[in-house]
């Protein structure tokens, strides 16, 4: 049976010389970074090695990059740790409607504290209402929270737009901080900091064809954030627990190779994702794409395919041998759907029958050709079947 | 060598909130990709009883048209038309199994049919999708008390 995996934005495979770079701290190089021995000192020097690295990547000081356990974690630092370190300046934060649960279920955490949480609207494209965003800063605003892109419809938003208004906000204010989720970004859009003016950044490894387990978040050093993790001094205090150098050593590997791969890649992604969007538009009726046509991540496919059910879809893809996903609330245990597909305005109907294909870096157009040709049929199929109200 | 101990099957489903993984049955798999008795061809067919229902919350929508026998009052035929995910549509495939075998059903005992006979016959479904063995029920029940409203007038 064919394997066709379209689901690149759920989670990469690790790129075998990443791999290989791994293995001496899965084996023999197994010290723990704060003896004080060679082994030990080995272990610290791949560590600090890697922060250097990626710091290089984001033109920022490695001061500045603390390694997490994932995106997630890295978010929750952000959210849970400007909030408890300036409290006493204010309560009230800002994200939008679409961002990861990493983020949402972070501040509705807070929310239930007693912290005051806006959500911002999104255009029928997903992309965030910057005169929303004018009016919702306050003096008590402490942070501002907008991923960099989506990872459901794959929307890029204008960052620089965003921290432009922060920056413009903080002539008079001290604060809020911004922080940008870039999860789904690196390996496609610029990583520089002086380019996009955020002051953290959440990154991980296990959508940059690196390991999953691990994560990164940048501070800026003109803020403060409080640990969620504490016992030892690692990660200058604001991550404590053993480090694993080698996926430390994964992460920034990946990083580095995706940077390097990062333009041509993209352009042949861009490339195979707007003939596919074009020709299945063509082929399947009534169906329609979710998220922005041009700013959307170069490997980022969202369709609503009115009448197939999301959860009918993917398992009849399975059958062929096609891995994919769907915001259908058929695949949630709180039967909702997609909350960016709701956010983008669309009726639940639509959220349910999406489907989400994202490609990567072993995606052919003889893939795309071969789903080109089994989709529409599935659609065909389950529609045939399908009851009306 | 035999090995006694059984593998963790793969997932066929992932919540999406919970990364909590969901396994279909076998019978569930084969109903919901060969599903049985689906009506393709609305317009020609005949049947005494339809009925329709719906979640809101999922939006799963099911129809069954039912052939009854006048005299036995049992189920001769029961088509139907599901819209929602592999537990929606293998429910329903079996539903239809379970009401026109052995000769079928009669509409009194069709009354009595319960989710969990459906579910036990599917050899099981995820808690979170037992509410999917509800619908095509009442979508019977509709029918049949359309059925027997026509035959008192």
């Amino acid at each position: 049976m064919k394997n066709i995996y379209l689901d690149y934005a759920a989670t990469t495979y690790i790129d075998p010389a990443v791999l290989q770079k791994m293995k001496p701290y899965l084996t023999t190089a197994f010290g723990n970074a704060s003896s004080l021995y060679s082994l030990g000192r080995e272990a610290k020097a791949a560590i600090e090695n890697s922060r250097e690295d990626v710091a290089k990547i984001l033109g920022v000081s490695p001061h500045e990059i603390i390694f997490t356990g994932s995106g997630t974690e890295s978010a929750n630092l952000t959210i849970f740790g400007i909030a408890h370190a300036y409290k006493d300046k204010g309560n009230h934060i800002i994200v939008s409607k679409i961002e990861h649960k990493a983020v949402l279920e972070s501040a509705k955490k807070l929310e239930k504290q007693g912290f005051k949480i806006t959500y911002l609207n999104v255009d029928s494209q997903g992309i965030v209402k910057l005169n929303e965003l004018k009016k919702a800063l306050t003096k008590k605003t402490i942070l501002v929270s907008i991923m960099y892109a989506n990872n459901e419809i794959g929307t890029i938003q204008p960052i620089k737009k965003i921290s432009k208004i922060i920056r413009n906000f903080r002539k008079e204010n001290p604060l809020p901080a911004f922080h940008s989720d870039a999860c789904q970004s690196a390996g496609a859009l610029n990583l520089k900091i002086s380019g996009l003016g955020v002051d953290l950044l959440t990154l991980n490894g296990s959508k940059i064809y690196g390991p999953k387990g691990i994560g990164c978040l940048y501070v800026n050093k003109n803020y403060k954030i409080e640990p969620l993790i504490v016992g030892g001094n690692q990660e200058m205090g604001l991550r404590a627990g053993t480090e694993n150098p080698a996926l430390i050593v994964g992460f920034s590997e990946a990083l580095k190779l995706a940077e390097k791969l990062k333009t041509k890649e993209s352009q042949r992604l861009k490339k195979l994702r707007d003939y596919f969007i074009k020709n299945i538009l063509k082929i399947i009726p009534r169906s329609r794409l979710n998220g922005h046509p041009q700013k959307r991540l170069p490997n980022n496919i969202n369709l609503s395919l009115p009448g197939a059910e999301g959860e009918a879809l993917i398992l009849h893809l399975d059958q062929y041998g096609i891995s994919a996903s769907t915001g259908s609330a058929c695949t949630s245990s709180d039967l909702t759907p997609s909350h960016v597909l709701l956010a983008l305005g669309l009726k639940e109907g639509l959220a349910h029958d999406s489907l989400r294909l994202s490609l990567g870096r072993k995606t052919t157009k003889k893939e795309l050709d071969y789903v080109l040709k089994i989709l529409p049929k599935v659609v065909s199929d389950l529609r045939k079947m399908a009851a009306k109200y | 060598m035999k090995n006694k101990k059984q593998k963790i099957k793969k997932a066929d489903v992932v919540d999406r909130n919970t990364d909590k993984k969901w396994l279909y049955s076998e019978i569930v798999k084969d109903h919901f990709l060969n599903p049985r008795n689906v009506l393709t061809d609305e317009i020609n067919y005949k049947f005494d009883a339809k009925g329709t229902s719906g979640n809101p919350i999922c939006g799963d929508v099911m129809t069954v048209w039912l052939k009854i026998d006048p005299k036995t009052e049992r189920i001769k035929e029961c088509k139907w038309r599901t819209y929602g995910c592999a537990s929606a549509i293998a429910s329903t495939s079996m539903m239809s199994e379970v009401l026109t075998e052995k000769g079928g059903m009669t509409i009194d005992k069709a009354l009595e049919l319960t989710p969990q006979e459906i579910v036990k016959r599917l050899a099981g479904l995820p808690p979170l999708k037992f509410h999917c063995s509800i619908l095509g029920l009442d979508a019977l029940k509709q029918a049949i008390n359309e059925f027997r409203s026509k035959r008192k007038k």
